[in-house]
């Protein structure tokens, strides 16, 4: 599903944030990218999501070029794929229910999905009670919650969460886990980029380790090994 | 036509939510707006004042005294036929002897002279007025052209003032060709500085949502869903800031219309309550474009990517 072709990135002369990486990720597979700050693991989730262009390489989307769309084709393929940040990135002047809306409708959905769809995502992570909260009157833990009931609404091929725990405690980081692991159990492919330990051991799957840019281990059913 | 009604909705919503940043967009536009109507104001001010002056100023004929009246219509069809003369006024000699005795009616010395002289000494003349004050040359020129009417012994025309008034024709005629130069310029650079403002006001207020709008991007929202909110936003801006505008100049021309007819030479109450429909077009269309316009070049830059 996703080709890593030696993709390089350096930014000026010695930024080196990614060197020659390849790896594939298949359909249906949950994968954890794992490395200190600074490894290149953000670097690689824009690449994916052409927020930022390769000094070297190709990335692919199935047969897509991500880097060669046009900006219209762009946003067709940024519709497959649903993503959660570690800064949750929402939309601050949105409640709950109008944050997930918006992503419905981006996609085009009628107002009619909308209306049955959104109450019932908010219920599937537990923020039914706060469909009406704007997102800075709820706790780091509901605001990521939103931000992955929004990065599933559209039933996306592939969510990538980077860092998706990194602002929350432990009972939160464990919910959010368990949530991402449902999510692939649904079949939706998984990328989930983190330098917590507990949760790469917890999830006990497929585990690409990143150092300085560079690929230095790829383990099936890895744990986090730095 | 859904995306349509989401994008309306948008805008409103994100109006509303805006609060304070929102109202102070309105305050920009409706500053700028203002200047704008005190513009309009001020041109149809300066416009009746030069009118003013420009009525005053005519050439005058004066006609031989006992000059046949039918010559008289002979010079003064020809007159009429230029294409520079507005309007010719012409007081014959019994008129003219009337109003000399009307303005005089307390001057006894003069009025018994008069009385004494026994026949009308006054000729009768012709005022011409040009269409505009740089036409009176070409008036003045025709009357001196030798043309048998004006000039010989079957001439009716004792005297031309044209001469007379030349130099005062002509500063005049400079003075309000500056004004109006000046007029323009002062004008072209008030809007224009307002404009900066303005769209510098709303590039802010879209500054702040620079990070919403990375994020709408990457959920997959279009440019024109990104774009299409804060559009209708530009144009509730323009709108609002329209009628703060408009009702602010209400007492506004009523007292000035009250107070300062007599300094400004017009009075600009009845000038903008009779012009109303005028101007709000002028300045709800002003008001709309600057609110598209800015909103549309400040979100440009955010939207690639």
């Amino acid at each position: 599903m996703i080709y890593f072709n030696n993709v390089s990135k350096i930014y000026g002369q010695d930024g080196v944030a990614l060197q020659d990486v390849n790896f594939t990720v298949g359909a249906g597979e949950f994968v954890s990218i794992v490395g200190h700050s600074g490894a290149g693991k953000t670097t690689l989730v824009k690449m994916i999501l052409a927020e930022d262009n390769p000094t070297d390489g190709t990335v692919f989307f199935e047969s897509i070029n991500v880097h060669k769309l046009k900006n219209n084709d762009l946003t067709k393929l940024r519709r497959r794929i649903g993503v959660v940040f570690q800064d949750f990135k929402l939309l601050s002047s949105k409640t709950a229910y109008e944050n997930i809306a918006f992503a419905m409708e981006a996609v085009g959905k009628t107002d009619g999905e909308i209306i049955s769809d959104v109450p019932h995502v908010l219920e599937l992570v537990d923020l039914g009670h706060k469909a009406h909260h704007f997102p800075n009157q709820m706790s780091g833990g509901e605001q990521q919650r939103l931000a992955i009931a929004r990065a599933i609404i559209n039933q996306p091929e592939l969510i990538i969460a980077d860092e998706p725990t990194g602002n929350l405690d432990p009972i939160n980081t464990h919910e959010i886990v368990q949530i991402l692991k449902k999510i692939n159990d649904l079949g939706t492919t998984v990328i989930l980029t983190t330098h917590n330990r507990g949760v790469v051991d917890s999830v006990s799957k497929r585990v690409i380790t990143l150092e300085k840019g560079k690929v230095v281990r790829d383990d099936k059913e890895g744990r986090y090994a730095i | 036509m859904r995306g349509l009604k989401r994008i309306i909705k948008g805008g409103f919503v994100n109006f509303i939510r805006g609060g304070i940043v929102s109202w102070a967009a309105v305050l920009v536009v409706s500053i700028t707006l203002s200047v704008i109507t005190s513009l309009i104001l001020l041109q149809a001010v300066l416009h009746s004042s030069l009118q003013q002056i420009k009525d005053k100023v005519d050439v005058t004929i004066y006609l031989n005294v006992g000059a046949k009246e039918d010559k008289i219509t002979e010079l003064k069809n020809a007159l009429t036929k230029l294409p520079e003369v507005a309007e010719i006024n012409y007081v014959t000699e019994g008129e003219n002897l009337r109003r000399f005795r009307e303005l005089h009616s307390a001057d006894y010395p003069t009025i018994q002279a008069l009385d004494e002289i026994g026949e009308n000494p006054l000729g009768g003349y012709l005022g011409v007025k040009a269409k505009e004050i740089s036409q009176y040359e070409t008036i003045a020129t025709f009357l001196s052209s030798g043309s048998p009417m004006v000039l010989g012994p079957s001439s009716v025309v004792r005297k031309v003032n044209y001469a007379q008034n030349k130099d005062v024709i002509e500063k005049l005629n400079a003075i309000i060709d500056g004004a109006q130069k000046l007029g323009f310029l002062v004008t072209a650079l008030l809007v224009l500085i307002s404009v900066i403002i303005t769209f510098n006001t709303i590039r802010l207020t879209i500054f702040i949502s620079k990070e919403e709008i990375g994020v709408m991007r990457l959920v997959g929202a279009s440019k024109m869903g990104v774009r299409g909110p804060f559009l209708i936003e530009g144009v509730i801006y323009g709108i609002i800031a329209t009628i703060v505008t408009l009702v602010i100049f209400w007492p506004a021309t009523a007292w000035l219309g009250r107070n300062m007819s007599g300094f400004l030479g017009l009075n600009v109450y009845e000038y903008y309550v009779s012009n109303i429909f005028y101007i709000l077009l002028l300045v709800l269309s002003s008001g709309i474009i600057l609110g598209v316009v800015s909103s549309f070049l400040a979100i440009r830059k955010y939207l690639n990517k």
